[in-house]
């Protein structure tokens, strides 16, 4: 950065200050993953010894994993609708010139700013109508509102990133609008659409205001399973599927993150020299 | 573009080819989204006959205004805390190297993208009367029994804070990277003193940033549900759990009334908040 190096009794101050934010922001986080571990039947830090003993409970018993399973399609079969529904909107969005635009732009994305008490009490007032609730079906249809929304910014960010001469080119020299797609365009927004299914699949496999509304009595995703064990009880099995969550959140998120960089650096090499004065 | 340039064909097959993109995604909203929320908020005035009953007993209901208040001055104090912990701390990011900044930040996205419901579990392992940090108090002899600190309004801030702070560090975090930082350079070159330098350059040319986290994290604060029912106290019953318990006992006149309060004043920030960002921008 530019010729900062003098240290100041306010760069120290700073550096404390934001030391301790980021254990704020993180310790809470990371302290589930000891006590997930413990022997004991309380949560107590440090934990007594070490023991498996709340895994077990969570994969030794049907109804946790019956949850799990049910919130990984949910999950699922969400993210794969978002991407269908929203991949080809993100294109419309970025590519297309059409009155009302930005109007359908927060019309799309609104449901992610909307309170979720609201969008879980109205989905909750109609599909009940339909003898929708306890039926993951039903899940699958609300999440998917939640949920195409960062498909639709995932996309639409990568798309604004590709250089349009590259598709005008493929155009120019034959190629229908189809194989354009199919073969330029594509490949070059595949990373923002796995960014957008990755987040996609979080936004429906966390979701619980929706669930504790559509989940009825048979239904029950992993969440909210949660919820009720949460409200009950706190002993360390929530500590184990919390840990889990965990990882796994870390793992797409970093997974997402090495796609991104590495797909980032094969496309700005050969565009960088057609616009070498972009520093 | 003027409406008539569509008769053009090329135009109007650019038009058609838009909507066949956005189209399928537009009528699924409507159907499953739009549809199930207007239904459900226009209870509100209309069950068998057109009556603004239930706004009238809004008006009336000392409950409604009680938690409108509290949920007010939560959302208004957690924006505040969330500003004062995340305007230095993005501060001190844009001042780093692209790399290091970026590794930072994922520190500040695994936590965002960690579900509410294990952050919040979080919190009631470490602040519960017998958790882990008073237990630690004790254990340093800091504090001769248990402080109360679970299911108290400081819980709630604590929590929420925890669980908004990336809503706002992200836009602090853009405008300080898109800024100019040879103004600040000027400035102090020029022999401003570092309170000068901040009041006069930096946090004017921050302010699109702090007025974009301010507007964020206050809409988001004013819906929550899930943090202040599992932390904070009988006293700390936000508008959205009220909304829930009134669902609860199948009272969706009243429920939808407030459905509506909440979703106008959400509505109304959404629109401040995208005058001053592009809303595609920020996630």
């Amino acid at each position: 950065m530019p010729g900062n190096t003098r240290i100041r009794p306010g760069a120290i101050l700073l550096g404390i200050y934001v030391v301790l934010i980021f254990a704020y922001l993180v310790f809470p986080v990371l302290v589930i993953i000891p006590l997930s571990f413990s022997s004991g039947k309380f949560l107590t830090f440090p934990p007594p010894g070490f023991s498996l003993r709340w895994y077990a409970n969570f994969f030794g018993r049907g109804e946790w994993t019956g949850s799990a399973w049910l919130s990984i399609w949910v999950g699922l079969s969400v993210t794969v609708m978002s991407v269908l529904l929203g991949t080809p909107a993100a294109i419309a969005l970025v590519r297309g010139r059409f009155p009302g635009r930005r109007l359908v732009l927060a019309f799309i994305l609104s449901p992610v700013i909307a309170p979720g008490i609201i969008v879980a009490i109205g989905v909750y007032f109609a599909y009940a109508q339909f003898g929708l609730v306890g039926h993951p079906f039903a899940l699958v249809l609300a999440h998917v509102c939640l949920a195409v929304p960062f498909v639709v910014i995932n996309v639409s960010t990568s798309l604004q990133g590709v250089d349009r001469r590259i598709e005008q080119a493929a155009q120019s020299l034959g190629a229908t609008p189809w194989a354009t797609f199919r073969q330029v365009t594509l490949p070059l927004i595949r990373p923002g659409i796995f960014a957008g299914a990755v987040f996609a699949f979080i936004t429906s496999f966390d979701e619980l205001l929706v669930a504790l509304f559509l989940s009825g009595t048979t239904a029950v995703t992993l969440p909210r399973r949660m919820w009720e064990q949460i409200r009950f009880d706190i002993d360390p099995t929530i500590a184990a599927v919390s840990t889990l969550l965990i990882t796994l959140t870390s793992c797409l998120l970093v997974g997402t993150e090495l796609l991104r960089r590495r797909t980032e650096r094969a496309r700005t090499r050969p565009l960088a020299e057609l616009a070498p004065t972009d520093a | 573009m003027r409406p008539g340039a569509a008769t053009t064909p090329l135009v109007s097959t650019e038009l058609a080819r838009s909507l066949l993109l956005v189209g399928p995604l537009l009528v699924y909203l409507a159907l499953f989204y739009a549809y199930p929320l207007l239904g459900m908020l226009s209870q509100s005035v209309h069950q068998k006959v057109w009556t603004f009953a239930a706004f009238a007993e809004l008006l009336n209901s000392e409950v409604f205004w009680r938690v409108m208040a509290i949920t007010g001055r939560i959302a208004v104090l957690t924006t505040l805390f969330c500003l004062l912990l995340a305007y230095p701390l993005a501060f001190f990011l844009a001042r780093r190297s692209r790399a290091t900044a970026n590794l930072l930040l994922i520190l500040v996205l695994i936590p965002f993208w960690t579900s509410i419901l294990v952050r919040t579990y979080a919190w009631m392992v470490l602040l519960g009367r017998n958790g882990i940090i008073n237990n630690a108090l004790i254990a340093f002899g800091l504090i001769p029994r248990p402080l109360t600190m679970l299911n108290t309004r400081f819980a709630v801030y604590v929590a929420m804070v925890h669980v908004l702070l990336p809503f706002m560090v992200l836009p602090l975090y853009a405008t300080f990277s898109a800024m100019d930082w040879r103004l600040v350079q000027a400035a102090q070159g020029l022999g401003a003193r570092p309170l000068a330098v901040f009041r006069q350059v930096l946090l004017p040319l921050s302010l699109p940033g702090v007025s974009a986290g301010c507007i964020l994290v206050f809409t988001l604060a004013i819906g929550f549900y899930i943090t202040p029912a599992l932390v904070g106290g009988p006293s700390d019953v936000m508008i959205s759990i009220l909304i829930s318990d009134e669902v609860g006992v199948l009272k969706w006149p009243l429920a939808a009334a407030m459905a509506v309060v909440l979703l106008a004043v959400v509505l109304a920030l959404f629109a401040a908040f995208s005058r001053v960002v592009r809303i595609d921008k920020v996630f």
